[in-house]
């Protein structure tokens, strides 16, 4: 095993080697990681974890304010709401959608992004004309406008939630990807391996590829924060999951019109919502702060 | 030349905009999602639908839909919104001065806020001080509007209730208005108490959005500041015995601001865009509010002159942009 002594962050003759270390000490990643893990466990143990049923409606018990607040129930640490649902156990339970969504539509945005991006930035020429032009007429759109449309137009459901963040958002990975592309394609290892007589794709996914990877993930955790965000904006204006399935976004809907009578259902899933974003922004700017030798002092 | 840079810009928006009105065209008609559906009344036969169709020209071919409304289109008319019944181009024209007073209102109040916060945080490089408004920007960064906007909800509307949630003027006070830009003529004309009931409306929608983009200036511009306060003119100022804040604001600010308004102009689309929603929460009567409504109501003509509005709004920001730095910066001239 390697022997070092860990020294302040001034002493720059022992940075740590690899990255994975170097996020360790960086005590922000540190406690965004740990939330998003919990997060994690919380979403896969909802069932197990969650007091109550975050379905089951008490029209005897409706907005009961949150434990320590006049007029609290004992059961309901979050307080009811509207119709007497466990604001505790919604806020459980939502985080499944909202992480379903984080990890499968930044991930498959991540995919096809990447693969356009690889494409233009490796082939060139009227490939990387036609990518782009197609990329510039993507960002002539408001984001938040076409996924409602996209979700109006192919029905509500997580399906097509996550069809229109991957629709939209697929372009910021294109055109980083490219870019970082068109830079790996100059370096003197590429020239090499073209010398050596490898061929195209060879040169693309096993030489240029793992050097955009870092970039990549530090991107891709980006993105997660930014669809958690859109799930819950499409939820709040009615176009996501069925109203039977407990999401942050419909919570801070239902809370937005009985906010005067019963705060703490918005509150309790906007600071679920903030945290979450919050937490993924973190680890993007520690991955990228660890990976970008510039940034890095 | 600019003029040079004008047109090859504008050449470039044209193709962008056929573009995008080509995407949306298509994308409203191949997928599911029938407008006449939406619109008649339950006791409506096939041949009533037919007929509806036929008024509206949704029974032509593809083709000819398209060509019919690119037509329009070149001429000014983007057709009557099927749900409003009105022509688009009023509905829009009377919606989108509420959106211009919200977006330009929301820019200046970033500008002044992430200005001045790059400006203190300059000053107190390398204290606690710095620190504090480093830690405080990383999280104004990541949190995006909507997020604001709620929380504000949640403090002025609970904890401090002394600003309106909803709308942009008091009704009873929205009234002799000659234009649609009530901020402005409220202003231009002294009627100070009315200006100050918009002023009040807007307050929260414009503190939303312009959050994210005040954190935008502040990285950016408190990183430009910091290298240019080790140059040597600043130095040379210094030692004349120029005092801290001017050599930040007459010495280094001058030379610094060039990268961060080319950001802030890009990034004004984002704030646009972030229109959308914040227009939503607030009910504030712009054209982000109408989209989703005309989305969610399946307008097809509504729907395609509001994409294509805010399309053009984003290509003639951009083409500002283009050319202020173009202006500020005599090296990219002839570039």
């Amino acid at each position: 095993m390697e022997h070092w002594s860990p020294t302040s962050i001034t002493d720059t003759g022992t940075q740590p080697h690899s990255v994975a270390a170097r996020l360790a000490r960086d005590p922000k990643v540190v406690c965004a990681g740990g939330f998003i893990l919990f997060l994690i466990l919380l979403a896969i143990g909802a069932p197990l974890i969650a007091p109550k049923d975050p379905l089951a409606q008490n029209l005897l018990m409706t907005t009961v304010p949150p434990v320590g607040f006049a007029d609290a129930e004992p059961g309901f640490l979050l307080g009811t709401d509207g119709l007497g649902r466990d604001v505790l156990s919604r806020v459980i339970f939502g985080s499944r959608v909202s992480l379903t969504v984080a990890f499968v539509a930044a991930g498959l945005a991540c995919l096809i992004g990447s693969l356009l991006g690889l494409m233009a930035g490796f082939l060139g020429n009227v490939v990387d004309a036609l990518i782009s032009r197609l990329v510039d007429v993507w960002m002539a759109f408001p984001p938040v406008l076409l996924s409602i449309l996209l979700v109006a137009l192919l029905g509500t459901g997580l399906h097509s939630v996550i069809a229109a963040i991957v629709v939209i958002d697929w372009t910021r990975f294109c055109r980083v990807v490219r870019t970082e592309t068109m830079g790996q394609a100059q370096m003197d290892y590429v020239v090499a391996a073209r010398t050596i007589g490898f061929s195209r794709p060879s040169i693309l996914f096993r030489e240029i590829f793992p050097n955009v990877v870092p970039v990549l993930i530090a991107l891709l955790t980006l993105e997660m924060g930014i669809a958690v965000v859109v799930e819950a904006i499409l939820s709040f204006v009615g176009l996501s999951v069925s109203s039977d399935t407990p999401t942050w976004g419909g919570m801070i809907a239902e809370g937005r019109q009985i906010v005067h009578e019963a705060w703490w259902v918005l509150a309790a899933p906007l600071a679920a919502l903030f945290a979450t974003v919050v937490a993924f922004n973190q680890i993007g700017d520690g991955l990228a702060r660890s990976l970008d030798p510039v940034l890095r002092r | 030349m600019l003029l040079a840079i004008v047109v090859n810009r504008l050449a470039m928006a044209l193709v962008t905009l056929a573009g995008v009105a080509v995407v949306v065209f298509v994308l409203l008609r191949v997928v599911p999602g029938d407008p006449v559906a939406m619109m008649i009344s339950p006791g409506a036969g096939p041949a009533d639908i037919a007929a509806l169709k036929a008024h509206y020209g949704l029974d032509a071919p593809l083709l000819t839909q398209f060509w019919i409304w690119i037509k329009g289109v070149v001429t000014g008319d983007f057709g009557i919104s099927i749900t409003l019944h009105v022509y688009v181009t009023e509905v829009l024209a009377s919606r989108l001065p509420a959106t211009i007073e919200l977006a330009v209102l929301a820019l200046i109040v970033a500008v002044i806020l992430g200005g001045g916060i790059a400006v203190a945080g300059t000053l107190m490089r390398r204290t606690v001080g710095e620190a504090a408004i480093d830690g405080l920007n990383s999280i104004l960064l990541a949190v995006p509007d909507f997020i604001w906007a709620l929380a504000l909800v949640l403090i002025f509307a609970v904890a401090l209730p002394v600003l309106p949630l909803t709308g942009r003027i008091d009704p009873a006070l929205a009234q002799g208005f000659a234009t649609k830009f009530y901020l402005a003529e409220s202003i231009i004309t002294f009627r100070f108490a009315v200006a100050g009931n918009i002023a009040s409306h807007m307050a929260m929608p414009t503190l939303v959005l312009a959050l994210p983009l005040a954190a935008v200036i502040v990285r950016l511009l408190k990183q430009s500041l910091k290298e240019a306060m080790v140059q040597d003119y600043v130095l040379l100022a210094r030692i004349k015995g120029f005092r801290e804040l001017h050599l930040v604001l007459q010495e280094a600010l001058r030379n610094a601001v060039g990268p961060t308004l080319a950001l802030t102009g890009v990034q004004f689309t984002f704030l646009i865009g972030g229109t959308v929603i914040v227009e939503r929460i607030f009910a504030y009567p712009g054209i982000g509010n109408l989209a989703i409504d005309a989305v969610i109501n399946r307008d097809f003509p509504l729907i395609q002159g509001l994409v294509l509005l805010f399309g053009l709004i984003f290509i003639l920001i951009n083409i500002g942009v283009d050319l202020t730095v173009a202006t500020l910066n005599p090296r990219l001239r002839h570039a």
